[in-house]
């Protein structure tokens, strides 16, 4: 128990740490960089808390894959530190309302309901009909695509339409750009992909075969 | 102190003593496996090429490996000037980290005295999967950190590639799952004691192994693998004819040989992984007299040094990706591919379970 709680203690410092860390490093980077350290602290929480399956999720799409996005874009911005800092005093107000309204939100919250109340009796919910032999890949299995599959599906369709809109939005076929088919490249075959020219020597009739190629490619 | 509160540091202190043994036994034993695989890694390729490869150290060149580290070991490390500095030497240390770690989970035989594994995790393949991909970050940190064009542009590159061959990765994984009903690496093994061949009325052998029954799999595995631990002929993190090195371009010595040693440590995990899912682990390929015998960690060692033989000949024989068809690969063959392999294997083993 004493080993439990002093990892509880390090992770929590750490991953509280760090998140403050993400929005006090001047370097975007660096801020990313946190970022994905919390994330790791609030994996080591979960497994605290004997869901590894869970902290195991959280490191491969966070940290392994959106992340990794994160990173791959704030890598490309060329940020202006001034300009950030001039956005910084205007917007200033707006968000220190909202941070203040969530801040109060979570206040009352917890002044209302305490930390952690009712969340040790939910704990071993889904374990009881499978005795406690089962991992908790299986309960999380079984709670989810039974009594949460509405919620799972539309979970899926509404990631679907996002991707999908994704889609719509960058890819566009200009007319005036030529694209590589692949399925034509292959299906090349030596009388199709060259021609054979007779040339009578001192009558070069180069511009006949020049021109035609151009059109062999795109087709 | 009271009694129980002194057995308990005692009962600690022997977990973690017993803990910390294992891990140096592992990783000193892997070390020493790299060292010779690497030298392995170039005789093959020399050989392929009909060069003799790396005589002059040792008998056959067999201390080549020691002689590189020493010449890594004592060079001097070059900072550049422009380089992020904390960025710059964590991306190294991260890659080598997150690639020895893998190695927590790997079991590499099983018999009477128990397992040999560090820690039996129940969800230990995606713990593999998570470390995996884990690998692109410090190649994007040292890409960033150099504060150079070919560094980056090397990184970009490996970031998206590593991202989508995970995918199918995942698929493949998620059909051997499917076939064992379990995360446990030691029980994906035991599960391929039985399999086509023993159904058929056979001896337990190398037919029982998912390597057959999901052969399709393994081929895109295979080939997932080498494209997500950058090996030739998906190596255009670091295209030598395009990106003089890639995300190394700026590291020397030590760092330069922890990203190395790293690569090597991934690729010996993708192996063994390769082993586990597909070739039966430490399982003998015949479950006869002879072969019977030997103890079981041979049997893993072979095949996993089997599959990086495979390893060696695919970037010795192969002519490396355009980085469009490696592109097309991952999303327009594989992904498809495995997608559909998923649901046929979920779809039989559903009418053909035993309920």
């Amino acid at each position: 128990m004493a080993l439990t709680a002093g990892f509880f203690y390090l992770f929590a410092t750490l991953s509280v740490a760090s998140a403050v860390m993400v929005i006090m490093a001047r370097n975007p980077v660096h801020a990313v960089l946190f970022l994905i350290l919390a994330f790791f602290n609030a994996a080591g929480l979960f497994i605290l808390l004997s869901a590894e399956f869970l902290a195991m999720l959280l490191i491969i799409v966070y940290v392994g894959a959106v992340a990794v996005l994160f990173l791959f874009v704030v890598m490309m911005l060329d940020v202006d530190f001034a300009e950030l800092k001039a956005g910084f005093i205007k917007n200033a107000p707006i968000g220190l309302i909202v941070g203040g309204i969530v801040l109060a939100e979570l206040v009352l919250l917890f002044v209302g309901r305490g930390f952690g109340v009712g969340v040790t009796q939910q704990l071993g919910a889904p374990i009881a009909a499978l005795g406690k032999e089962a991992s908790n890949t299986q309960q999380l299995g079984l709670v989810l695509y039974t009594k949460y599959v509405f919620f799972f599906e539309v979970a899926g369709l509404v990631l679907l339409v996002a991707m999908i809109g994704a889609i719509v939005l960058t890819l566009q076929h200009k007319a005036n750009v030529r694209r590589q088919s692949i399925a034509a490249q292959v299906a090349r075959t030596p009388a199709t992909g060259m021609e054979i020219v007779k040339v009578p020597p001192g009558g070069a009739v180069i511009p006949v075969a020049a021109k035609s190629a151009p059109d062999e490619v795109r087709s | 102190m009271t009694d129980s509160s002194w057995q308990l540091w005692w009962d600690y202190g022997l977990w973690f003593a017993a803990i910390v043994g294992w891990s140096v036994l592992t990783l000193v034993a892997l070390l020493l496996i790299i060292a010779f695989l690497l030298l392995m890694d170039r005789k093959v390729w020399a050989a392929v090429q009909m060069r003799r490869g790396p005589n002059v150290v040792g008998i056959f060149g067999l201390l080549q490996s020691f002689a590189d580290l020493l010449k890594f070991a004592f060079k001097e490390p070059v900072i550049p000037a422009g380089a992020n500095k904390g960025v710059f030497l964590l991306a190294p240390i991260a890659t080598a980290t997150f690639a020895l770690a893998a190695w927590a989970v790997i079991p590499v035989n099983e018999n009477s005295w128990g397992k040999w594994v560090i820690s039996d995790l129940n969800v230990g393949v995606l713990y593999l999967l998570a470390l995996s991909s884990l690998a692109v970050y410090g190649i994007i940190m040292g890409g960033w950190a150099s504060n150079s064009k070919y560094p980056f542009m090397g990184s970009l590159r490996s970031a998206a590639q590593m991202v989508s061959y995970e995918v199918s990765i995942g698929f493949v994984i998620v059909t051997v799952i499917l076939c064992v009903g379990s995360l446990n690496l030691t029980d994906i093994v035991n599960a391929q004691k039985t399999g086509v061949g023993t159904h058929a009325g056979l001896p337990a052998s190398a037919l029982d192994w998912y390597w057959l029954a999901l052969l399709p799999m393994f081929v895109i595995f295979f080939v997932s693998a080498l494209a997500e631990t950058n090996r030739p002929p998906f190596d255009l993190v670091e295209a030598e004819s395009e990106l003089v090195a890639g995300f190394m371009v700026e590291y020397s010595s030590t760092p330069y040989l922890l990203f190395m040693l790293g690569e090597y440590v991934s690729i010996v995990t993708m192996c063994a992984l390769a082993t586990i899912l597909f070739l039966g682990g430490w399982l003998p390929p015949v479950d006869v007299a002879p072969f019977n015998w030997v103890p079981g960690i041979f049997w893993f060692l072979a095949k996993s040094v089997f599959v990086f033989f495979l390893f060696a000949m695919a970037k010795a024989i192969v002519p490396r990706y355009r980085y469009d068809q490696l592109m097309r690969l991952g999303w327009k063959v594989f992904l498809p591919l495995s997608l559909v392999m998923v649901v046929l294997v979920a779809a039989i083993l559903q009418y053909t379970r035993v309920a």
